[in-house]
């Protein structure tokens, strides 16, 4: 496959554990240049985790077993050095909480000189021009005179946009955003994705984009990864995940989304819970909240495979096109078991 | 700011002033002067000349109105024993204290705040359980025991360190250490739970997610948000400084300020025990003015808030 070479970054069987747990149980996640591959799942899936783990952003009594290759070149397993190269200066990252991720005790101007400083060797009034530049670029108004105030003295969208700003300083080929917008207001969500999308255009760096919100994804994202408790389900492109979702969790997970179009419709929630990592059910992960789950579901586990049209998923009993959804049996069931 | 300081300061002696009439009341409670002065033996009239003669024959309230009045005239009154101005008395005592006190303020910042850190950077490390372990040893270990055992060990056993008096610098060195083991102790526990707070910190992650080195991080990141707490028992401490140690000063026969305050306290001479407590009220409300206004300087969100 020639496909492999022109990748970015390619992950390969990643795996973490926590004291033992097993969180995450082998991603395989090329980007490819310029790409934009959304990260979606519930809390705790292991969305974050996968790229905090691709870059030595776990604490310490996190082990992370794999591959993470960048340009080719493995950074997994190496030493310290090998990740702070490659963060910030190829691979940046924003976080979800913008105001805390600002450190409270040093001026924003500061914090965003230090990236150049490090990336670009930009010093002086050289690196603060930059630094307005890239201010102006995200749209923080009257940059100059607020270059020396403090984190809190910013809103949370604004820190969002500070913290872009911090990433773009290093020239970064790949932005993960891990679940930008959750921590804002709706409207300012909105404005953070334009800015992101605008951005991508600019600059051509590949995106991550991580987070539940499927209407967000589908407008940064060419390409969309499933995830639940720790691996990929289903994989595909935007426009074949939205028409026809085949995992049924996907397909759980477009039917919990309000339409604003259309007839009003009752939610359909997926039921349960996300199960803990320490005791995951045997066979699928998923099989004890799945509408589709038959005897097979409990006892062996669906790998990845990829289908003919290049879609991947793990599923015994894929949902067809436009088939209705009968969660309610489902969970009368298993009340019964 | 201005403001800031003025009701900071205008707190502070509210402070002082409770202190001042607090040990003004009880010391008077506590026994007659008279008594413990002249002897047991001593015909009345000796006794009631000696009442007469430092005004302790007036009603408690008088006496405390002449006291606060000589006090903001910058008179800290007379010492009944040596009959020396007590202020005088108790500055000449404040040197021999601050060549202890100094040395062991050192002593805690330069080995406690490092211990703290590096155990914080190497947590469930074999150092980071002999920092922990090492730290409630020595602020449980009461420092009469640990002056005694330091006595024995270098004084007795070895030899090599005398057990008292104020000769030469060397007698300053099982004083100085005795003192700064507590506060060693003291300083690396809380510089390691400030420490360990600011490591889990969302913006430790990003400095890191940013590309900086490691020891950058822990310098320009972490350091100065971990300063908080820990500038806070160092002002404490610093507040400390003239207060001596009264326990360690009787240990090792050291002419200090702790040592005059058991003296004059059970001799009841009462400006002498007035004076140093006003003068160890006033350095403890000095420095917390301090660490307020360091709060200031180090957080900048605390600045903004002490505007308004």
């Amino acid at each position: 496959m020639d496909r492999a070479s022109s990748n970015l970054v390619e992950l390969r069987d990643l795996k973490v554990a926590f004291d033992g747990v097993q969180v995450l149980h082998g991603i395989d996640l090329n980007v490819g240049r310029g790409e934009a591959v959304g990260l979606v799942g519930e809390s705790g899936c292991g969305k974050s985790v996968t790229w905090l783990a691709a870059l030595g952003l776990l604490p310490g009594k996190a082990s992370v077993t794999g591959s993470v290759r960048l340009d080719g070149q493995e950074l997994a397993g190496g030493p310290r050095e090998a990740f702070e190269q490659v963060r910030g200066g190829r691979i940046a990252m924003i976080f979800q909480d913008p105001s805390s991720s600002l450190n409270p005790v040093l001026r924003i101007g500061r914090q965003i000189v230090e990236a150049l400083s490090l990336h670009r060797g930009l010093r002086g009034d050289p690196a603060k021009r930059e630094a307005l530049r890239l201010l102006d670029m995200v749209g923080i108004p009257d940059a100059r005179r607020r270059f020396d105030l403090y984190p809190h003295e910013f809103s949370g969208g604004q820190c969002q946009r500070l913290m872009i700003a911090m990433a773009l300083a290093g020239e970064p080929d790949l932005l993960i955003a891990d679940e930008p917008t959750t921590a804002l207001d709706a409207t300012i969500q909105a404005q953070i994705l334009d800015l992101l999308i605008q951005l991508r255009a600019e600059t051509g760096m590949a995106t991550v984009f991580i987070s539940h919100d499927l209407g967000a994804v589908s407008q940064v994202c060419e390409r969309v990864c499933v995830m639940y408790a720790g691996r990929i389900v289903e994989e595909g492109s935007v426009a074949e995940l939205f028409s026809e979702p085949r995992h049924p969790y996907t397909r759980g997970l477009f039917d919990a989304i309000p339409r604003i179009d259309g007839p009003r419709q009752r939610l359909i929630p997926i039921p349960g819970t996300v199960p803990n990592p320490k005791h995951l059910p045997e066979g699928c992960s998923f099989q004890p909240r799945c509408f589709r789950a038959v005897e097979a579901c409990r006892s062996e586990r669906p790998v990845l495979d990829t289908s003919a049209d290049g879609r991947q998923l793990a599923c015994f009993r894929p949902v067809q096109a436009n088939e209705p959804v009968e969660p309610r049996a489902r969970v009368t069931e298993d009340m019964l078991l | 700011m201005i403001r800031f300081i003025a009701v900071r300061l205008l707190r502070a002696m509210i402070t002082i002033f409770a202190v001042v009439t607090f040990a003004f009341v009880v010391l008077r409670m506590s026994g007659d002067p008279a008594q413990v002065m002249l002897g047991p033996d001593v015909p009345q009239e000796a006794v009631d000349a000696f009442r007469r003669s430092w005004g302790l024959d007036q009603p408690l309230w008088i006496q405390y109105l002449a006291y606060i009045k000589s006090i903001f005239s910058g008179d800290f009154g007379v010492s009944m024993r040596d009959k020396a101005s007590a202020l005088d008395l108790v500055l000449q005592r404040v040197p021999a204290t601050l060549q202890l006190t100094l040395p062991a303020l050192l002593l805690k910042l330069v080995f406690g705040i490092p211990a703290g850190v590096y155990a914080a950077l190497h947590r469930q490390s074999f150092a980071d359980r002999g920092v922990i372990l090492l730290a409630v040893l020595g602020f449980t270990i009461p420092s009469f025991v640990m002056g005694l055992l330091l006595v024995l060990i270098f004084a007795v056993i070895l030899g090599v360190l005398p057990s008292g008096g104020q000769d030469t610098w060397v007698h300053g060195i099982l004083p100085t250490i005795t003192m700064s083991i507590g506060g060693i102790g003291i300083l690396a526990r809380f510089s390691r739970s400030a420490m360990i707070e600011v490591m889990g910190q969302p913006y430790i992650r990003t400095a890191s997610a940013k590309g900086l080195k490691w020891r950058d991080v822990v310098w320009n990141h972490a350091l100065p948000n971990a300063a908080v707490p820990i500038v806070t028992i160092v002002g404490f401490m610093v507040g400390s400084l003239i207060a001596g140690a009264v326990v360690v000063e009787s240990i090792f026969s050291w002419p200090g300020i702790g040592r005059l305050l058991i003296v004059s306290v059970s001799n009841r001479d009462l400006a002498v025990v007035q004076c140093i407590l006003l003068i160890i009220a006033a350095a403890m409300v000095v420095s917390n003015l301090v660490v307020d206004l360091l709060y200031g300087w180090l957080d900048p969100r605390l600045r903004s808030n002490a505007a308004h």
